[in-house]
């Protein structure tokens, strides 16, 4: 179960990043078309030619033993050590030669979610998103109360305080009956349906929410959720340092471990995004008007009253 | 809960078995006639299953994870208690999430404490008489059962339970898992069960840590087949 994949050989400091015992790297083998033929044999025969993209086991952006005494260095070495590293090993083997070979994380997440009727790969992929995501939501010191103003403003307009957020977000970490994640997200207004604009939107209907999923499930499968901040309460995350007290778990991991930088940093990329997309959807929408105006030009000339009387 | 501890295992279970039924359903004396349940006692030691189940694990399993639910189906029982004279329609169904988990919890933690045994009473001994017979006719052999319940468990995303179950209406033997605390009753109306697997990461963590396998291997060492027979040969009469 432990065999490196030559996906996981980033140069790293970690004692987890084990290296190839053939030195093979992805990029060498993505450039096939320089190995000669026996070259290529060899790898077909070491069942690697297919690894044409990988996914990587990313290390926490801090030592492993950075957020004692909350999360202890035991808890990371098993929760990113074995349980992110098994997902992105079983995640690689099962994409090889399929369709969502080649893809990129969100893409294998969406497409393998595959609007509820799950493909192999969804936990996989989802759970090593998820992680990923998780491990920056955290730093050594963090937690307290530290949105940005921008942020502060949208919380105290959604959770009435901050307070009230906090309150929120335990709760629904709490109830989450069975392993799950918790998010706080940023919710655009559009409806969750392929090219659905909310006709009538305003800035109140962006808002933001807190949200429960169960195992591996995250916002991105929703669509037009855009995720700031989570909690893993499956049992493996503080088991090792808090057993059967959940409660304690989220209330340390809301006041001392939280990266409120990381939290509006996202908050920031989120709105630009949406005031992207927005942009976007005026310009198509003046295209569209301009292409009726025209289109329907001999149509209106039916009634020139109307068009005298508008003018 | 400080009362209690103070009591010797046997006592207890004599005050308990005076007023109790099987899942530890109690006639509270409350005024308003409302039935509480209380938290089943184990039939052994909590160190009785080591070295397959430590008596850490027990411990925390029994007087923590299953206490809680017995506490929040208790409190949730309550709470419908008072909407359902009132008429409040939003309260009872909100109320049935916490009923069904933290009920599910309380009726699955019970069947499984007498699904073990030590292995000096009998622990992990094959089943014999008409359940042995059985599982050779529904599943190949035991070993095949024993397989098959090991791959479902370990296949189970999240937290949940893998099941050996008497389906009454087609009269076999079934192997199924459930998510997270729903009891075998949700996967069929004439579901039985006989043993169920723990297979939430409470059930193991602290001794087996991300090695699910390695805990539905080793548990079979304290299986109490005794109980899965004596269930089986009421039920399939």
């Amino acid at each position: 179960m432990l065999l490196p994949l030559p996906s996981t050989t980033t140069p790293t400091s970690s004692p987890f990043l084990s290296h190839h015992p053939n030195g093979l790297k992805s990029s060498s083998i993505s450039g096939a078309s320089k190995l000669s033929n026996k070259e290529r044999r060899f790898i077909r025969k070491l069942g690697l030619a297919k690894i044409s993209a990988t996914f990587e086991l990313k290390p926490p952006p801090y030592p492993l033993n950075a957020l004692e005494p909350i999360m202890s260095q035991e808890t990371l070495e098993y929760h990113w050590g074995k349980h992110h590293r098994t997902y992105v090993e079983n995640l690689n083997k099962q994409i090889v030669g399929t369709d969502l070979d080649g893809l990129s994380l969100e893409e294998v997440i969406v497409n393998s979610y595959n609007r509820g009727d799950l493909l192999p790969a969804f936990n996989n992929a989802a759970q090593v998103w998820n992680h990923d995501f998780f491990w920056e939501s955290m730093k050594p010191r963090g937690g307290g109360e530290k949105p940005s103003e921008d942020l502060l403003k949208l919380i105290d307009r959604d959770f009435g305080s901050f307070e009230g957020f906090v309150n929120e977000f335990k709760t629904a970490a709490q109830t989450q009956f069975g392993s799950g994640w918790v998010w706080f997200a940023y919710k655009d207004s559009r409806l969750d349906v392929g090219n659905a604009v909310n006709p009538l939107r305003s800035d109140e209907d962006k808002k933001l929410v807190v949200v429960k999923s169960p195992n591996a499930v995250n916002p991105l499968i929703w669509g037009y959720y855009y995720p700031l901040l989570t909690i893993d309460v499956w049992e493996h995350a503080y088991y090792i340092d808090f057993q059967s007290r959940r409660p304690d778990y989220i209330s340390m991991f809301m006041d001392k471990l939280v990266s409120w930088e990381v939290v509006n940093s996202r908050f920031e990329k989120a709105k630009a995004v949406v005031e992207q997309m927005e942009r976007e959807d005026e310009r198509k929408r003046k295209l569209e008007e301009q292409r009726f105006t025209t289109d329907e030009a001999p149509a209106n000339a039916i009634f020139p009253d109307t068009d005298a009387a508008a003018e | 809960m400080a009362a209690r501890s103070l009591l010797t295992r046997k006592t207890l279970a004599t005050v308990l078995r005076r007023d109790s039924t099987a899942l530890g359903a109690q006639a509270a004396a409350h005024s308003r006639g409302l039935h509480t349940f209380t938290l089943p006692d184990l039939n052994y030691d909590y160190g009785a299953l080591e070295p397959a189940i430590s008596g850490e694990i027990m411990e925390i399993h029994h007087k923590k994870h299953h206490q809680t639910y017995v506490t929040n189906y208790n409190k949730a029982l309550e709470q419908l208690h008072d909407a359902l004279p009132k008429g409040d329609a939003s309260t009872i169904v909100k109320l049935q999430s916490a009923i069904k988990f933290n009920g599910g919890g309380h009726i699955n933690h019970s069947i499984f404490w007498k699904n073990l045994a030590p292995h000096r009473e009998g622990g992990g001994e094959p089943p014999k008489g008409s359940l042995g017979w059985a599982i050779d006719e529904h599943f190949g052999s035991f070993e095949k059962l024993v397989q098959k319940v090991n791959a479902e468990g370990a296949a189970l995303q999240g937290s949940g339970w893998v099941w050996l179950g008497l389906d009454k209406e087609f009269k076999k033997l079934v192997v199924e898992t459930t998510a997270n605390q729903d009891p075998l009753i949700t996967k069929g109306p004439g579901l039985v069960p006989l043993l169920g697997i723990d297979v939430w990461e409470h059930a193991y963590y602290l001794q087996y840590k991300n090695v699910r396998p390695d805990y539905l291997n080793n548990i079979w060492k304290v299986i109490n087949w005794k109980y899965a027979s004596e269930v089986y040969e009421k039920e399939s009469s």
